[in-house]
């Protein structure tokens, strides 16, 4: 399937290319297909293309001279993508542990939803989420797929310190803070792995289009992961769907 | 060889400043980066340096700083009087440095963003490309006092260019060049008349990341799909508050792009202050489906 794509100059170095506004897989994948021809058309030192739902930003290290000619080079390249019809995801099994003692919100989370903690969880660890992109904070995914049941509109005053690995939701979307940062979303669980390690050389193991499915965990296995994620005795792995 | 400088009153934000990170953008991780690229690119190539060589990047406040080498500096940036053991040097000019020199300044006049350069740039660890300090990316977000700075010491001598002196300081214009922002045409006749007739005053909220205008824009909109943005990006946000995106933002938001500042125009908002003023002038691009 190909969408009617529209181009436009975003600044002096960066080309912006719009799908239709919406939240959806297809154009997801479509998406993803053109940015990996565009960054295999493009040697990776000149470009740096940033995703959204339905939007790629292309960014040059120079200055576009030739617009047009650069958006029909970019117009052929994605007439001549064909989306292979096999696809084959990765599914990525993430551990959290929720437990109202590491995580601040879920008692309190699940009063205001009138759902029992076991239900929240039951609710929370379903889905298979999808990952649409980065963005945020480094390392934040963008996950869809949460269900309606758990929606929640954010904290009318974020937190100035929401921790490293916290499990949140926010209005109709759910995420992990990959680093501690302020945050307005409610923290219902803890995930003791570390997914954003700026200093190593896979400093991050995700891409959009993977998948995300979040695995109950004790508070003692929390633990354990945790001391075995600090010594980087644990490699999380995906599994081939 | 390593030089060193040691940090003896560190200012009131000061950091370690490239070009910034590029490739990262798609992880969430930001650009950073000297705030007024302008000013810190004139400080390498005065020092004949790589123009991706790491500077001092001070705030509002400069720094005290005492040389432990032999080497050469170069200031540019904020406008600033400067004091090397006590006696004025001139900025955007070479200075030779010898052993346990201090450079003092006195209160910033104009400006924010000054920058020391040295030869061959400072040497802090390299993260995910870049030198650039950033929270949670770097370990060190900024300098403090009795910081010991390194840098590559050359025994190369002078450059050609060590001579050459910039009398130009940061441009001090008030009229912001601006492309069309991607939901711009979303706007009304009135609200564009409003954005591109309209002085408006830079706020007290100012950072690496935004700088927030004064006054608001009445906002209709309606909310979009979370998107790329970047830096120079101006945002309006549901109270109709403008934010103009700067070095350290996100790589995504939520709210509508209304205007995109060309390269030059995100160096000169870098350096204006809280009351000083701004106007957007229009530049057209190209677009088509």
């Amino acid at each position: 399937m190909s969408y009617e794509l529209k181009y436009r100059q975003y600044s002096e170095r960066a080309i912006l290319i719009e799908w239709p506004p919406v939240i959806d897989e297809n154009v997801l994948h479509d998406l993803l297909f053109y940015k990996k021809s565009i960054e295999s058309f493009y040697n990776k030192l000149i470009i740096e293309v940033i995703s959204g739902y339905n939007s790629l930003l292309i960014n040059y290290v120079f200055t576009i001279e030739k617009f047009y000619d650069t958006v029909l080079e970019l117009k052929t390249l994605y007439s001549s993508n064909v989306l292979p019809e096999e696809r084959k995801n990765r599914l990525w099994e993430i551990p959290v542990c929720y437990s109202p003692i590491l995580a601040s919100d879920l008692k309190m989370f699940s009063k205001t939803k009138s759902l029992s903690i076991d239900k929240v969880i039951e609710l929370h660890t379903a889905p298979r989420y999808t990952i649409f992109f980065m963005g945020f904070l480094p390392g934040f995914l963008y996950l869809g797929g949460l269900d309606s049941r758990l929606h929640l509109p954010r904290k009318n005053t974020p937190s100035l310190e929401v921790k490293k690995g916290s499990v949140a939701i926010g209005g109709n979307q759910t995420g992990i803070y990959p680093v501690t940062s302020p945050g307005g979303w409610h923290i219902i669980g803890m995930c003791p792995l570390d997914f954003f390690n700026p200093n190593a050389k896979e400093f991050i193991v995700f891409e959009p289009g993977d998948i995300v499915q979040f695995i109950a965990i004790e508070e003692f296995i929390y633990n354990d992961i945790r001391s075995k994620s600090k010594k980087a005795d644990f490699k999380l792995k995906p599994i081939i769907i | 060889m390593i030089g060193k400088v040691k940090i003896l009153k560190a200012g009131f934000f000061t950091t370690i400043q490239d070009e910034g990170r590029f490739g990262f953008s798609k992880y969430g991780v930001p650009r950073s980066g000297a705030m007024d690229k302008l000013s810190f690119e004139f400080a390498n190539s005065l020092l004949g340096n790589d123009k991706n060589a790491a500077c001092i990047e001070w705030t509002f406040q400069p720094p005290v700083l005492q040389f432990l080498e032999h080497t050469e500096i170069v200031l540019t940036g904020a406008e600033v009087d400067a004091f090397l053991n006590d006696v004025k040097i001139d900025m955007y000019k070479k200075i030779t440095i010898t052993k346990n020199d201090i450079l003092k300044f006195s209160f910033c006049r104009k400006g924010v963003y000054g920058y020391v350069g040295i030869k061959n740039g400072f040497t802090t660890p390299l993260v995910l490309k870049s030198r650039s300090f950033y929270k949670s990316i770097t370990s060190c977000f900024r300098l403090e006092n009795k910081t010991i700075l390194p840098y590559q010491k050359s025994d190369t001598q002078d450059s050609p260019l060590s001579n050459v002196s910039v009398p130009v300081l940061f441009d001090n214009t008030k009229e912001l060049e601006v492309y069309k922002g991607p939901e711009f045409d979303l706007l009304s006749k009135e609200q564009q008349s409003f954005l591109l007739n309209t002085s408006f005053v830079i706020s007290n909220t100012i950072n690496r990341m935004a700088i927030q205008l004064e006054g608001k824009l009445y906002n209709d909109l309606l909310s979009m799909l979370t998107s790329p943005v970047l830096p120079g990006t101006v945002q309006l946000t549901p109270s109709g508050t403008l934010i103009v995106l700067m070095r350290d933002c996100q790589t995504t938001g939520g709210y509508p792009r209304i205007l995109q500042l060309s390269e030059m125009s995100i160096n000169q908002i870098a350096q204006k202050r809280m009351k000083d003023k701004c106007r957007f002038k229009l530049r057209n691009y190209f677009s088509f489906v």
